[in-house]
């Protein structure tokens, strides 16, 4: 009965293994971001909206809630990030017309609001340091994360300004920002979590506790004279 | 007090009902890990219930707004994002705990007489279980729930002649779209719920007079005192209600760790192209059902298409899971726990086990030629454990049954 519990157990600990190592086909770097880092989200924040939100769309998100979350005011909302609308309260869309986006790329650039949930933060970092020269494609560059992406190479401009730690840094902080984006909740959720489980470790002893008391009677098969 | 009591009890059974199934409900006082899963499976079911009031209350069941208001949800809605993963979470928590409770049926034989209604009406329950959360799963309208509801809904076209009209009758269109989200919405929130709940009240009935089977499989009702009570039997008010709250705790613990660190599970319980908005023009590279649904997608992929129709494969998914309902009268060994049990019935269980988890995670992978050919392997010595099973059980040296419970 032992070892066949042991080996059923074995058995589905590889399987799961198995299942959970598989590698995607192309070799990701890792974004190594951490999402606790105000200062990078709010750098992030300030890149995304300079190079990325003038194609790119995040509508599930707000303005005022990116101000809420990262510890900045309306004022330096308005000034530093709001260029397609006027009020904070509204979801951060793009100024680019349809019409012209299926002309320029050949579709809509798709919304960012949840790429951090399907694609992951490695796909993304490695994506956007992932561009290079080829003539045969329309805007120059190729891709090695997507291949053939219609995407032009926006952090050329970036990239060229600086030293390469610090461009990685950059692109750092533009992916932890999509990572916050794509689950806002997240920069409460571990903290609550933390508190969660301290609090039913509590609960687990002085509940055992409450167990071993009652089931005293049972040991020694007293219960019934107890009444 | 006591007055309070007798006038509620005059015109209603408040006393009858608290002692006959708690505080003078029997039951067997050598209960292990294997008995916590049941009343475990409650606690899921009412947080399911809660949680899905609140998300009811904010989703839209419109193919066009269906996936934002979700996310919707996970932002706008204060705690609309613990509401959500505390329900998705506790769907793959409801199979984690029905497939150990299941489990532990074999174990311990507890779908044997006298206890064969208690295995169909749990049968019954996990089958409308899987339809529950398959339809759950369709809700957020992402890529996968398209895809899958999809592939599983098209099922139902392979059925001969009516298949076509069933399909688009189920669909209350040609392809799934907002008539089947409305339609779904409507089973997944009320009419599953209400089945699950009526089920779920008639397979403790059940359980209640029939008493609970135990590790060592023996009725504890036949050794009685001069009280009539059993003699290995305790009341399950206070002493198995006191251990419960604390394996409650215990698997709340669990539970949260991941709702809260990783409410995803690695694409598991969330799967991450589940984020990407459904689009009926394109077709993901890998279409795969959720983890608990897997075992049944593999026998439905493990059998070929016959005389050009899917229905074969569509009639053997839907043996493997009607085939549980026979279980109790394919046994025919004398004994039920697995500790006086003969080898042959160990063996089998262990193989079938094996079979049961590799279905599962083939359901998973794409297929290709060896995944192919495992799954045909396990999906025949899934079907010989039942089919075979008249056959080892009746071979084989059981261990004699003692007459009280062991420590």
């Amino acid at each position: 009965m032992k070892t066949l519990t042991k080996l059923q157990l074995s058995i589905a600990t590889v399987v799961l293994s198995f299942s959970v190592l598989a590698s995607p086909s192309v070799q990701l770097d890792e974004a190594k971001t951490d999402i606790t880092d105000t200062a990078s989200l709010q750098n992030g924040a300030k890149l995304f909206m300079n190079y990325c939100s003038g194609c790119h769309a995040i509508s599930f998100m707000r303005y005022n809630r990116i101000g809420t979350d990262l510890g900045l005011s309306d004022a330096d909302i308005e000034e530093n990030l709001m260029f397609a609308s006027d009020k904070v309260g509204e979801n951060i869309t793009t100024a680019m017309p349809e019409k012209g986006a299926s002309d320029w790329f050949g579709g809509t650039p798709p919304d960012l609001s949840l790429v951090s949930r399907s694609k992951g933060t490695d796909w993304i970092y490695s994506y956007l340091k992932g561009f290079y020269a080829d003539e045969s494609r329309v805007f120059g560059v190729n891709n090695h994360v997507l291949e053939n992406a219609s995407m032009p190479d926006v952090l050329w401009s970036l990239r060229e300004g600086q030293s390469e730690e610090a461009f990685d840094n950059d692109v750092r902080d533009i992916t932890n920002f999509l990572d916050y984006v794509g689950e806002p909740a997240k920069l409460v959720r571990i903290d609550l979590g933390k508190k969660v489980l301290f609090f039913l470790a509590i609960l687990f002893v002085l509940s055992y506790l409450l167990k071993k008391e009652y089931w005293k009677d049972v040991k020694y098969g007293i219960w019934r004279k107890r009444d | 007090m006591n007055n309070k009591q007798s006038w509620i009890d005059q015109r209603f059974p408040l006393t009858k009902v608290w002692n006959e199934h708690l505080a003078e409900y029997y039951t067997p006082r050598n209960f292990n890990f294997w008995y916590f899963f049941g009343s475990l499976a409650m606690l899921v079911l009412v947080m399911q219930l809660v949680t899905g009031i609140f998300l009811t209350m904010h989703f839209k069941p419109d193919s066009a707004q269906a996936f934002a208001s979700v996310e919707y949800i996970m932002r706008d809605v204060e705690w609309g994002w613990l509401m959500r993963y505390l329900h998705s979470t506790g769907a793959s928590a409801f199979f984690v705990v029905i497939y150990l409770h299941m489990y532990r049926g074999l174990l311990y034989g507890s779908y044997k007489a006298p206890r064969e209604l208690i295995w169909i009406l749990g049968m019954v329950l996990y089958i409308v279980l899987m339809a529950e959360a398959f339809m759950g799963y369709v809700l957020p309208w992402g890529q996968m729930s398209f895809w899958g509801a999809q592939v599983i809904i098209s099922l139902f076209g392979s059925v001969p002649v009516i298949g076509p009209d069933l399909l688009t009758w189920i669909l209350g269109d040609y392809a799934v779209g907002d008539p089947a989200l409305n339609r779904f919405f409507s089973l997944h929130v009320v009419a599953l719920p209400l089945i699950l709940v009526v089920l779920v009240f008639l397979h403790i009935v059940a359980l209640h007079a029939v008493g609970s089977n135990n590790p060592d499989g023996i009725e504890i009702k036949k050794n009685k005192d001069k009280d009539g009570i059993p003699k290995d039997g305790i009341p399950f008010h206070p002493y198995y209600v006191v251990k419960d709250i604390w394996v409650v705790v215990a698997f709340l613990m669990i539970f949260c760790a991941v709702v809260f660190f990783a409410p995803a599970m690695n694409g598991y319980f969330l799967e991450n192209a589940n984020f990407i908005e459904a689009n009926p023009l394109k077709t993901p590279d890998h279409i795969a059902p959720l983890w608990y649904l897997t075992p049944f997608y593999s026998v439905l992929r493990a059998i070929p298409p016959m005389f050009g129709s899917q229905f074969p494969g569509v009639l053997g998914m839907g043996a493997a899971l009607v085939i549980l309902v026979a279980l109790p009268w394919l046994d025919r060994s004398p004994v039920k726990s697995i500790r006086y049990r003969s080898a042959p019935f160990k063996w089998a269980l262990g193989i079938f086990v094996i079979s049961f988890i590799m279905l599962g995670w083939l359901g998973m992978q794409p297929v290709n030629e060896l995944n192919a050919f495992l799954a045909r392997l396990f999906t025949v010595l899934y079907f010989a454990f039942f089919i075979l099973m008249p056959w080892y059980t009746s071979i084989g040296k059981t261990k004699p049954v003692p007459e009280r419970t062991t420590e």
